[in-house]
């Protein structure tokens, strides 16, 4: 716990000038004390202006008229994924030595937020190729980075981080998946399970356990390892609550042979890897989740607009002005963490404590107006006709995947108590 | 001959947006409003980036008029494909007439054989300014195009117009003016490699005085008011009532 003791116990009582240690913030401290030239600014540069524009065009005029099709039937969105592709949306964190723009996660979350709210399944399925990504750039030697990061950007691939498996979710330390040397190969056994885009996965990340007797943090490597190497086997296609559009499935690894060449750095720095990538990918799928909330509201408030009961449109009923009034509040607030915790990272800091921040606000977020926009369409709302079901649908899984709930909040508060000295 | 073409680009109150009158009524509110290309002028860029990708065009100028900010547009122009652009400084209110003039001025020193234009603009909705600098420049006109071909000889365009009565279809000999309409084609997204490209091609800033135009304002708008409220309409219930209404009110 915090430790909050005023003053020292001298003999000078309260008044004593000693104040104690444990209230002053260490270096890296909630509040950074720099000078910036042209301090606090809520503008976006003329480029992400124009990236913002490109993923609003794309997503509200290709990818939301479809939507509500590829929720129903569960079609993996291949065309639009090659169109995202095309346009440069996806892959642009990648660097420009690896052929692309090597634009900051701030670019990433505006990207995710625009697409998401045109459908997050969609979304889901263009931006889960950075998960896999991470890794890689964080990790990989530069044979590496051009090979794997090359492949996505030369060509609309999808790729996949396949860490958690069906007995570990929240507890990657847990996982069982093992890779043994053999040589100058690894062989893989395991499962993993929930791995997006692994149906059309042309690489995965995979964590997988290289000592068994060490702890979690010296325990673990991480692998590239092709789609196509024998052992592989696929589960079938989920069928999930929402996100539909995107593709879930288990994934067996059977004497999977995986070369010395496509181990990730070290042995035993796995973990590290794999944790470091939320650091950069947390903050887009809160975006992601901003974008889903924002949806919601602007359907709602289209229909409080337009629907009449008790003699006037209903917006004019305070019960349900109260409503969109807490969503609105709710959405910028998510949105502003967000954009901090993207910020912060891309000037070089350490941003965990804000990108759990966004992510859990924005997860609740999502789903409380999801829920409140079915409501507001009332009967009407739990119909299929209407795009808000959906969105309801869609909304629970941001409070589960990339860090539940629960888990965001232990480690806002591992943070904040490692602030205090 | 390689076309050398010339788009005007204008920077207009994004079509989504719902606008509002100013409390004045000296005009449209513009304040904090979001702005875009006026989406003819999209479909004539768009136009003449095809027939550059079909090897028929030397270069593509796009020209915006107006505050610094007609700059964001003609990096979207350039984003979608167009060359480089020149940039008409002024703060004056710029009616089709003065850009007809300036226009004119612009495709002699550019040496433009084909000046390629939205039919009208989403803001004023003139539908002039094509027409007027056609007449200016002496050159044959094909307004609202829905197709445009090139010439084997690449000395004539075909270009079929909507009209009312429906499809015409003329020859113009280059250098012509043309003005485009909805159904000339859908235009791209530009890619983001492209937008971030866009950003280092040249825009050269000129103004209405260095081209010897005068751009006082011919005609003064007075007042700019909402359109009526419509009253509500009368139900009916059944077909017999509604003809007895019709009657009523003199509409049969």
């Amino acid at each position: 716990g915090i430790n909050a003791e005023y003053g020292g116990k001298t003999m000078f009582g309260r008044f004593s000038t000693r104040i104690n240690k444990k209230l002053i913030p260490t270096t890296r401290t909630l509040h950074r004390f720099y000078a910036k030239p042209g301090g606090l600014s809520f503008e976006l540069t003329e480029e992400q202006e124009a990236l913002k524009n490109l993923a609003r065009n794309f997503s509200r005029q290709k990818i939301l008229p479809k939507a509500a099709e590829l929720d129903k039937n569960g079609e993996f969105p291949k065309d639009l994924i090659k169109e995202a592709h095309e346009l440069g949306l996806m892959n642009t964190h990648v660097g420009e030595a690896y052929g692309g723009l090597g634009l900051g996660i701030q670019e990433s979350c505006i990207v995710a937020e625009e697409l998401a709210y045109g459908c997050s399944g969609v979304s889901t399925a263009i931006l889960a190729n950075e998960l896999a990504q991470v890794p890689v750039i964080l990790g990989g030697s530069e044979e590496q980075k051009k090979k794997y990061l090359g492949r996505c950007v030369d060509e609309p691939i999808s790729v996949s981080y396949a860490v958690t498996e069906p007995g570990c979710g929240s507890d990657v330390a847990g996982i069982k998946t093992k890779a043994e040397k053999q040589g100058d190969k690894w062989i893989l056994n395991g499962q993993k399970m929930w791995i997006t885009n692994a149906g059309h996965a042309n690489w995965f990340f995979v964590l997988a356990r290289t000592d068994p007797n060490a702890k979690a943090g010296k325990a673990f490597t991480g692998f590239v390892v092709e789609a196509d190497s024998p052992g592989i086997t696929l589960g079938r296609k989920e069928i999930n609550m929402g996100q539909r559009a995107s593709d879930t499935r288990g994934v067996s690894f059977d004497n999977v042979v995986v070369p010395d060449a496509n181990r990730l750095s070290e042995v035993g720095v796995g973990f590290k890897l794999a944790m470091g990538a939320f650091d950069r990918t947390r903050p887009p799928v809160a975006a992601s989740a901003v974008g889903l909330a924002q949806r919601a509201l602007d359907e709602a408030i289209k229909y409080a607009k337009e629907r009449k009961t008790m003699g006037t449109e209903i917006i004019n009923h305070q019960a349900v002005s109260i409503m969109l009034a807490e969503m609105a509040i709710g959405i910028q607030e998510s949105r502003l963490l967000t954009q901090l915790s993207a910020y912060e990272i891309d000037n070089g800091r350490r941003n965990t404590l804000y990108a759990s921040m966004a992510k859990a606000r924005a997860g609740d977020v999502a789903n409380k107006a999801a829920a409140d926009a079915v409501q507001i369409f009332g009967g009407n709302g739990f119909n299929t006709e209407y795009p808000v079901e959906k969105l309801m649908r869609d909304a629970k899984i941001f409070q589960i995947y990339e860090g539940t709930a629960q888990i965001q909040r232990l480690i806002i508060t591992r943070e904040l108590a490692n602030l205090y000295g | 001959m390689s076309l050398r073409i010339l788009v005007p680009v204008k920077r207009v109150i994004d079509y989504a947006v719902k606008i509002r009158i100013k409390s004045d009524r000296s005009g449209v509110e513009t304040a904090n409003v979001k702005m875009s290309m006026n989406p003819f002028d999209e479909i004539a860029v768009e136009e003449a980036v095809r027939l550059k990708e079909k090897g028929l065009v030397a270069e593509i100028i796009a020209v915006s008029m107006g505050n610094q900010q007609c700059q964001e547009t003609l990096r979207s122009a350039m984003a979608l494909g167009a060359d480089r652009s020149i940039h008409v400084e002024t703060d004056k209110e710029l009616q089709p007439l003065a850009v007809a003039k300036i226009l004119q001025s612009l495709a002699k020193t550019e040496n433009t054989n084909l000046l390629v234009l939205g039919k009208q603009a989403i803001d004023d909705d003139c539908n002039q300014t094509g027409q007027i600098v056609a007449g200016l420049l002496g050159w044959p006109q094909g307004t609202f195009a829905s197709k445009i071909e090139l010439s084997d000889d690449k000395k004539s365009l075909t270009v079929k117009r909507e009209v009312d009565v429906g499809l015409e279809t003329l020859r113009l000999m280059l250098p012509s003016v043309i003005t485009c309409d909805l159904r000339l084609n859908e235009p791209r997204f530009a890619k983001l490699s492209e937008i971030m490209k866009a950003r280092k091609k040249p825009i050269v800033k000129k103004t209405p005085e260095e081209l010897g135009v005068d751009v006082e304002p011919r005609i003064k708008i007075l007042k700019v008011e909402e359109p009526p409220t419509r009253p509500p309409g009368v139900k009916v219930d059944s077909v017999h009532a509604l003809f007895d209404k019709l009657v009523e009110h003199g509409f049969v």
